[in-house]
């Protein structure tokens, strides 16, 4: 599995977490076997989380100190329930005090957590071994129960989770043995223990119904403090399952909505960590000497959504116009001061180990662009777009493609509306408008969200046979390389055809103290994918 | 004495019914927000039937009329509901916030109101003189000043460049006097710079329109000394313009100094209100509002009675 990963990461060329991986070699000393790529499989293999962190930092992890964190928003909606969790501050809350059967590691696979091992043969029936001596923070040993109880939860609609499409794929989650459980899923997925290692699917102890005060988990740090809307604050599990981790004694965890009282906050030492810095701000954050930023490359992105069923968005001709005209280059260079990656229409990153890279670049062509509208008969016509504050850059998004417009010949009309209630009234609900998806590793799960012919957030309307075929078919392929070339395909049909367009992929920046180490890049969210807390240690 | 009972019980009969219409206008009103609780609670990913349910389970598919029945009926027996954004009791979130509220409302005006009076009878008694037009730039810049651009400097200032006190209004568990006055001293002096500048400007007023009248002139005259005729004379009849502009201000300090609470991350009743309007939790907001209405109420009212304790011709009832 670690072979595999690893290849993976260094295979994709332009692959951000093959740059990463080379970073913390070069500091281990083996940069010249590394950027030879000829270092052996099993020296990569050896290097084990600890020691690539370790080195990275220079420095061996210390134990205790205490750090206050800030991400970006906080209220009374804070949940210590797994099942709900949806900002930022949640996933951390959850994995500090909560571990899945799978965690993520930073080349975007799944490592095995709660879970020792995990068998498949036809990726449809699962079979997992908990690890032993695992045990909550109100002493209850873990047992196949309470995975059990945590998976089937979310199938109960008055559990009310986010997770709830996902975990529809369950067919039966069954006990095996004492220490043994199976998954059995409605169609194979090899995607299952990616998906496990989300934050919804945190295990909690069998039978909790009530998560309003009290969160027991086997995560790495114990509530101490909750408080929704005010501050969490965690400390140290002495009897966590990952020998000698977590390293601090004590992590508080507060919202600070206000990007500038963040960046302040972290700068007048009053935080150590910070989630989501503004690129503008990022100067700011690396002139005071005493802290720095770190740039993840997700695969976050705001997208443009072009309705098949509108007019006249679902004109094939006027989508690869509009697709020509994004200036890919200037939103990144402009709208996010080069924290970006350029993007080419379809949802899956560079850094992503099934990434297309064969697939060629879409130009800013405004040539191109005039001879589709042309053909679409539509050169002149007036479109309204609605962009919004809630989909992360779309308003400026949106002002720079009303410039390529008016060269391409064709106006398009701004409609900004507010933030508050654009999921429910606008989003989905023009020809013309603007997304904004949160990272997944899973292929399989961003396709079936909002890909699939049926998807229930397929946000341009978009049907497509051939794509929700080949969907099907990649779940159950067990041979890599032939499910690598099913997702390449895929990402092709939805960059010719689908209705949406993605220009770029935001990079997520974060701020930290320079004492906090231990801390790198996990693509899946800011903050090492919110999981920093199990992980860094205090210098000081 | 009888007078003035009858008065509180009159304004204390006139204040319920206010509050009457205030629940039905803010119940009616927070129900034209787009979208509801379900939708927010679930995001961008709701999907039809989640929202559904949720909606059920919520009870928010009741007719209007019927969920404000409900919920006054609940209001009246002291019973604010249990908040549909984490299910907790509405009174108990309110509570944990409204200490907090009260505590920086409190610092503030006992800062702010003495400075604000002082500074505003000096400027009175040397109008026209270089000190008044100074005060009088001053506190114009002061009202004219955003408060978050104040709070900004000040962080900016004695936060990130100096050190000397903390960015956040951050409170430790075991804090002594000293950790409460380096997380006040911030958030306190921005709202004092803001609210002192207001009153200090209608305390001179108040206090000008009285020197102007012929009884000052006639106690001047007379040999009384300036200071004398200010605080004697004058000042207890400028008492009840002054007094309705600090009760204006202080009920600001509730619920108006959300964007201060939001600088210094100052867990208050006003960001929980706002909590309230993005997460559409009605009963939540609804409580809020009714609250910060109660305030200013009440605050009005003992505006009104000190103006009435203050003079002698309102005391008397003539």
């Amino acid at each position: 599995m670690h072979n595999n990963k690893i290849d993976a990461a260094l295979r994709g060329h332009h692959s951000g977490s093959r740059r990463a991986l080379l970073k913390s070699l070069g500091a281990a000393g083996l940069v010249t076997a590394a950027s030879g790529l000829a270092l052996p499989a099993h020296v990569l293999a050896q290097l084990s989380d600890e020691s690539t962190t370790a080195n990275q930092a220079g420095g061996k992890p210390k134990h205790g100190g205490r750090i206050r964190v800030a991400t970006t928003s906080m209220s009374t909606k804070d949940t210590l329930d797994p099942a709900k969790a949806s900002l930022s501050t949640d996933y951390v809350r959850i994995y500090m005090f909560y571990s899945g059967l799978t965690q993520f590691n930073r080349e975007l696979g799944a490592d095995p957590a709660l879970a020792e091992t995990i068998e498949t043969e036809d990726q449809q029936n699962w079979h997992f071994t908990l690890r032993s001596g695992v045990t909550f923070h109100n002493g209850k040993s873990l047992t196949p129960q309470d995975v059990v109880y945590s998976l089937l939860r979310h199938k109960d609609p008055a559990v009310t989770s986010r997770a709830a499409p996902i975990a529809a794929q369950f067919q039966e989650v069954v006990v095996t043995g004492p220490n043994t459980l199976r998954i059995t899923l409605n169609a194979p997925n090899a995607d299952l223990p990616v998906m496990l290692a989300s934050a919804n699917f945190c295990i909690v102890a069998d039978g909790t119904t009530d998560f309003t005060q009290t969160a027991n988990g086997t995560g790495p740090y114990q509530q101490k403090e909750f408080s929704a809307g005010v501050r969490t604050i965690g400390v140290r599990n002495p009897n966590f399952w990952k020998p000698g981790k977590p390293y601090l004694d004590e992590v508080e965890l507060v919202g600070i909505a206000d990007e500038s009282s963040r960046v302040n906050a972290l700068l007048s030492g009053d935080i150590q960590m910070a989630l989501a810095v503004n690129p503008r701000s990022t100067k700011r954050v690396k002139r005071s000497g005493t802290c720095d930023v770190l740039q993840t490359e997700s695969s976050l992105y705001t997208n443009l959504i072009m309705r098949q069923d509108g007019y006249p968005t679902s004109n094939p001709d006027f989508v690869l116009a509009v697709k020509y005209m994004m200036n890919r280059e200037l939103i990144k260079r402009a709208l996010f001061r080069g924290y970006a990656t350029i993007a080419n229409d379809h949802p899956v990153a560079p850094s992503h180990k099934y990434f297309n890279h064969e697939l060629p670049q879409r130009p800013y062509d405004i040539d191109r662009a005039k001879f589709h509208l042309k053909k679409a008969g539509m050169s002149g016509i007036r479109v309204p777009v609605f962009a919004s504050p809630a989909a992360e850059g779309s308003v400026d998004m949106a002002a720079l493609l009303q410039l390529s417009g008016i060269e391409a010949g064709m106006h398009f009309g701004i409609n900004r509306v507010p933030s508050d209630g654009y999921w429910s009234n606008h989003w989905m609900k023009h020809p013309l408008g603007f997304g904004n998806i949160n990272p997944r590793v899973s292929l399989d799960e961003l396709f079936s969200l909002f890909y699939k012919s049926d998807a229930p957030w397929n946000e341009s309307g978009w049907q497509n046979a051939q794509f929700d075929e080949l969907l099907i078919a990649a779940r159950g392929e067990g041979d890599e390389i032939k499910r690598k070339q099913m997702y390449w395909d895929m990402q092709e049909l939805i960059a010719d055809k689908c209705g949406v367009s993605i220009p770029v992929f935001m990079n997520l920046i974060d701020g930290y103290d320079k004492r906090v180490k231990g801390f790198y890049p996990i693509p899946t969210g800011g903050l090492m994918g919110y999981s920093f807390a199990e992980h860094v240690w205090l210098d000081a | 004495m009888k007078v003035i009972f009858q008065l509180i019980l009159k304004r204390i009969g006139l204040s319920l019914i206010t509050l009457f219409i205030v629940s039905a206008v803010v119940f009616f009103i927070a129900n034209l927000l787009p979208g509801d609780a379900a939708q927010e609670m679930l995001g961008q990913s709701a999907t039809p039937e989640a929202v559904a349910a949720l909606r059920d389970a919520y009870g928010l598919n009741d007719p209007p009329l019927t969920r404000y029945a409900k919920w006054l009926g609940g209001l009246v027996t002291g019973d604010a509901g249990t908040s549909l954004a984490n299910s907790r009791p509405v009174s108990e979130l309110i509570s944990s916030r409204l200490s907090q509220s009260l505590l920086l409302a409190g610092l503030t005006a006992v800062i702010a109101v003495p400075f604000a009076m002082v500074l505003g009878i000096v400027a009175a008694m040397h109008s026209g003189r270089r000190i008044d037009k100074i005060m009088n730039i001053a506190t114009l810049t002061m009202v004219a000043v955003p408060e978050f651009l104040l709070a900004t400097i000040f962080v900016l200032v004695f936060a990130v460049e100096l050190n000397w006190l903390p960015s956040l209004s951050y409170i430790p568990s075991d804090a002594g006097l000293y950790d409460y006055f380096r997380a006040f001293a911030l958030p306190v002096a921005t709202l004092c710079i803001v609210l002192s500048a207001q009153m200090a400007r209608m305390t001179r007023a108040a206090v000008l329109e009285q020197l102007s009248q012929p009884y000052v002139e006639m106690a001047l005259l007379k040999g009384s000394p300036l200071s004398r005729a200010v605080l004697r004379h004058a000042l207890p009849n400028a008492v009840g313009p002054i007094v309705n502009a600090v009760a204006l201000s202080l009920s600001y300090l509730l619920g108006g100094v959300v964007i201060v609470e939001v600088i210094f991350n100052y867990p208050g009743v006003a960001s929980l209100m706002v909590d309230a309007v993005t997460n559409r939790d009605m009963p939540l907001l609804q409580a809020c509002a009714m609250l910060f209405c109660t305030g200013y109420l009440i605050l009005v009212l003992i505006a009104d009675l000190a103006a009435i304790l203050a003079n002698p011709k309102l005391r008397t009832g003539g």
